[in-house]
């Protein structure tokens, strides 16, 4: 099952459920969705559940805010996370806090969900990724999936939950197809948020990633095995709340760990991983941990300058080597 | 100085709305310039209709079907830009003159003895508070105030023109709303003064009322963003098919903000049951309305988005409740968005951070206090009627003090919320994070509690 259709079904099966659920977007309905992730919703569910907005983030962001406030579960989709920025201060300061500072009298079950990160060729105010933003703000949960199976389970997950959701898609992945098991296709299916999955695991060095990073780390991880490193990849799923536990309980494992990230390094999601195992696991390493991602800088256009601007597999398998001692650091060589 | 809207001498007495005409351009102005480039019978054919000059034509059927504009479009071979401002400003509907008398008897709907009474205790009521709360601030009392003087018809008109099931969606000058709706001198205390009895749990500063059970969303301090959120709570409304509608408040500043203009033009394409009330009161903090905007004030946006509007006399509390009246009417039977532009003055200061005789004459502040107090020219209405005199004035304004310093003496020394409220409705639930946070948090409290205020009480908090 592709990504997108594993999203676009989720959504169709939460809203066939719950008629609470509805859309909210630039092109979701008679377009079919810029990425066709709400393919055929509008011809199902009517205009009034699958609304065409204006052009204006702020506006429909606020609006959807408005809506769940007075009991509406809204799906509101940015084209891509670099348009939330116009309705951050909805996102923060509507969203994100308005259950706590109304004491629990207004509580907001949106989903604000769409394509993040890098993709292929669209420039600097295209391509970057957000999820370090909406991390650090106490009031929202930040999810990433990689597969369909991590799509379907955590946009149910999104859906029902009563706080306010980030979803943090990928382009590039919506194409790909993963296979799904009878338990993934039932409509009933959820994952719980909060939990990483550990894809494949290993004894020598753990590699932390999330979205197409897994991906890569899980390509990584079997030219490392050739070389007799066994690497463990965990995908992070959830961002916020991270799942410390499960990383934390892998070092002490493995004793290495690689953080892996597409986004801008300064503040990124591998800062706050390296803080989390040096408060909890500092005995246990063996190694400083290694933090791969993306150049720092923003992203140029052209595909040469693209592709050394975002992290490659051979980065991660020479950052694991690194932790493993095969190679020497890159300041003991300056 | 401030150049607030006056009201320019052009009072009316519809009692309906006043549908604004559409304006085209300059007649007397930018034609007559144009004409001096032609010679005299191109000017004397200024002064003709314009039929004579345009000839206006309108598109075949088949180009209208397909017209970008949506139906017939007049077209005109005479250039002509609308004026950046209209002829005459928007008229402003009042219903008292300055006597306390009705203008027009026959155009006001009228209002039931009841509701006209308590509508000018609650006015009372509210500016007492604002004195005392004031006052208790300057004391070092609460930290912070913001007062509503000089916009208590406003509030309570137009809380008194809505029912219970309305949704209120505040900026922060609109307490009154709340206070119609029973909120206690009590509880508007507990809140400034953020005990435990605040049911916002002391986490909001002064003035950041709410309450779920009165249908008032609680108070954020972003501006205008609370506009965008009364559309998407209308188009819940809409949704459920309630006999009810939204009201979000904003003032002169607000209308700035780019979520006024999303939020209205939205409300129009989504056709939400909402009542945009904006409290143009002059003043966003220093800046008068003239550095605010150059249009003719804020009721003319509504037609640019397509919203119904109209300019009401903010203190005159019988226009505003008879605006707010039928503006629910038609929010609600035609599903639509509706703007009324209240046109009133900040007497008090923006806030208590604030003082407003560094930016504007105090005769300017005198003068509205006394020529169009809504309080007074209220009262002058009820006591033309029988139904108030001094007497009844004397005895409300001493018990509402009474009530007041009592509610701030109770709310002084009641104690603060307890500890383990830092720490709920972040999420849903408490995450376990949180729940080892407040638990470190409460051991060292109890093993340094000379560190710690002895008015924090320290209680557990839920395991989620």
């Amino acid at each position: 099952m592709t990504v997108r259709d594993a999203l676009n079904s989720a959504i169709d099966e939460e809203m066939s459920a719950d008629p609470k659920v509805f859309l909210m977007g630039e092109e979701v309905g008679e377009y079919q969705g810029a990425y066709k992730i709400t393919k055929g919703l509008l011809e199902k569910y009517g205009p009034d559940r699958v609304l065409d907005t204006p052009i204006t983030e702020a506006g429909f962001t606020g609006i959807g805010v408005g809506a769940a406030y007075h009991g509406l579960k809204p799906i509101v989709e940015f084209m891509t996370f670099n348009f939330s920025m116009q309705a951050i201060d909805h996102i923060i300061n509507s969203a994100a806090k308005s259950n706590y500072m109304s004491a629990g009298q207004i509580s907001v079950p949106i989903v604000f969900r769409g394509p993040n990160g890098a993709a292929a060729g669209v420039g600097a105010q295209h391509s970057q990724c957000y999820a370090p933003w909406f991390a650090s703000c106490p009031g929202l949960k930040v999810l990433a999936p990689y597969s369909s199976e991590d799509a379907r389970g955590l946009m149910k997950a999104a859906i029902r939950d009563p706080d306010p959701v980030v979803f943090l898609e990928n382009e590039l992945l919506y194409g790909e197809s993963f296979p799904v098991s009878a338990e993934v296709l039932d409509s009933s299916f959820c994952l719980p948020i909060g939990k990483a999955k550990i894809e494949r695991e290993g004894k020598d060095v753990t590699i932390t990633a999330f979205s197409k990073m897994v991906g890569y780390a899980l390509k990584a991880a079997e030219i490392l095995s050739k070389e007799g490193i066994s690497a463990e990849v965990i995908n992070l799923r959830s961002i916020r709340p991270l799942d410390r536990a499960t990383i934390n309980n892998s070092v002490r494992k493995t004793n290495r760990l690689v953080t892996v990230e597409e986004g801008f390094p300064q503040h990124g999601i591998g800062a706050e991983i390296c803080a989390s195992v040096v408060e909890d696991s500092f005995e246990y390493l063996d190694a400083a941990i290694e933090r791969i991602a993306g150049a720092d800088v923003p992203m140029p256009y052209a595909a040469n300058l693209e592709r050394l601007a975002v992290p490659q597999v051979e980065d991660i398998v020479r950052a694991a080597k690194r932790t493993c001692y095969r190679s020497s650091s890159l300041a003991a060589t300056a | 100085m401030a150049s607030l809207l006056r009201n320019s001498g052009k009072i009316t007495t519809t009692a309906g709305l006043i549908a604004r005409p559409g304006f085209q351009g300059g007649r007397g102005f930018g034609l007559s310039s144009f004409s001096l480039f032609f010679s005299s019978p191109r000017r004397f054919q200024t002064t003709e209709s314009e039929s004579r000059v345009d000839s206006h034509c309108y598109d075949d059927e088949i180009s209208q079907k397909f017209s970008v504009l949506g139906g017939k479009v007049p077209y005109t071979s005479g250039m002509r830009f609308t004026s950046e401002l209209p002829e005459e400003k928007v008229p402003c509907y009042r219903v008292l003159d300055n006597n306390g008398q009705l203008i027009d008897s026959r155009n006001f709907a009228g209002i039931s003895k009841e509701i006209a009474m308590k509508m000018y205790t609650d006015m009372v009521k509210l500016n007492t508070m604002d004195t005392i709360f004031y006052e208790a601030q300057r004391q070092g009392r609460i930290s912070f105030y913001v007062t509503t003087t000089g916009e208590e018809a406003i509030n309570i008109a137009s809380a008194a023109a809505l029912k219970i099931d309305d949704f209120i969606v505040p900026q922060y000058r609109e307490p009154g709303i709340l206070l119609w709706r029973g909120f206690t001198p009590q509880d508007f205390a507990n809140q400034c003064f953020s005990n435990k009895f605040d049911d916002g749990k002391g986490r909001q500063m002064p003035v950041h009322y709410g309450s779920k059970k009165l249908n008032y969303f609680t108070v954020a301090s972003t501006i205008a963003s609370q506009l965008p959120h009364a559309v998407g709570a209308a188009y819940s409304l809409k949704m459920d098919g309630k006999d009810a509608c939204v009201v979000g408040y904003f003032g002169d500043g607000g209308s700035s903000e780019g979520d006024f203009h999303a939020a209205l033009n939205f409300a129009a394409v989504l056709e939400a049951p909402v009542i945009f009330l904006c409290r143009n009161n002059g003043w966003a903090i220093s800046t008068p309305a003239s550095d605010q905007f150059r249009s003719d004030g804020v009721v003319v946006k509504g037609q640019a988005y397509g919203v119904r509007s109209i300019r009401v006399d903010g203190n005159d509390a019988l226009a505003m409740y008879s605006a707010v009246r039928s503006a629910r009417e038609m929010a609600i039977t035609e599903q639509k968005p509706i703007l009324i532009e209240a046109v009133t003055y900040r007497v008090g200061h923006h806030t208590t951070s604030d003082d407003s005789t560094r930016y504007r004459p105090l005769e300017e502040i005198e003068w509205w206090q006394m020529a169009r107090n809504p309080l007074t020219l209220y009262r002058k209405w009820l006591e033309s009627n029988g139904w108030w005199n001094d007497e009844a004035e004397a005895e409300l304004r001493s018990n509402s003090r009474k009530e007041l310093l009592k509610a701030i003496q109770v709310a002084e020394k009641i104690e603060k919320p307890p500890v383990g409220d830092m720490f709920t409705d972040v999420y849903d639930a408490v995450p376990s994070n949180l729940f080892e946070q407040e638990k470190l948090l409460q051991q060292t409290v109890t093993r340094y509690p000379q560190d710690y205020p002895s008015d924090v009480p320290v209680r557990a908090v839920p395991s989620s």
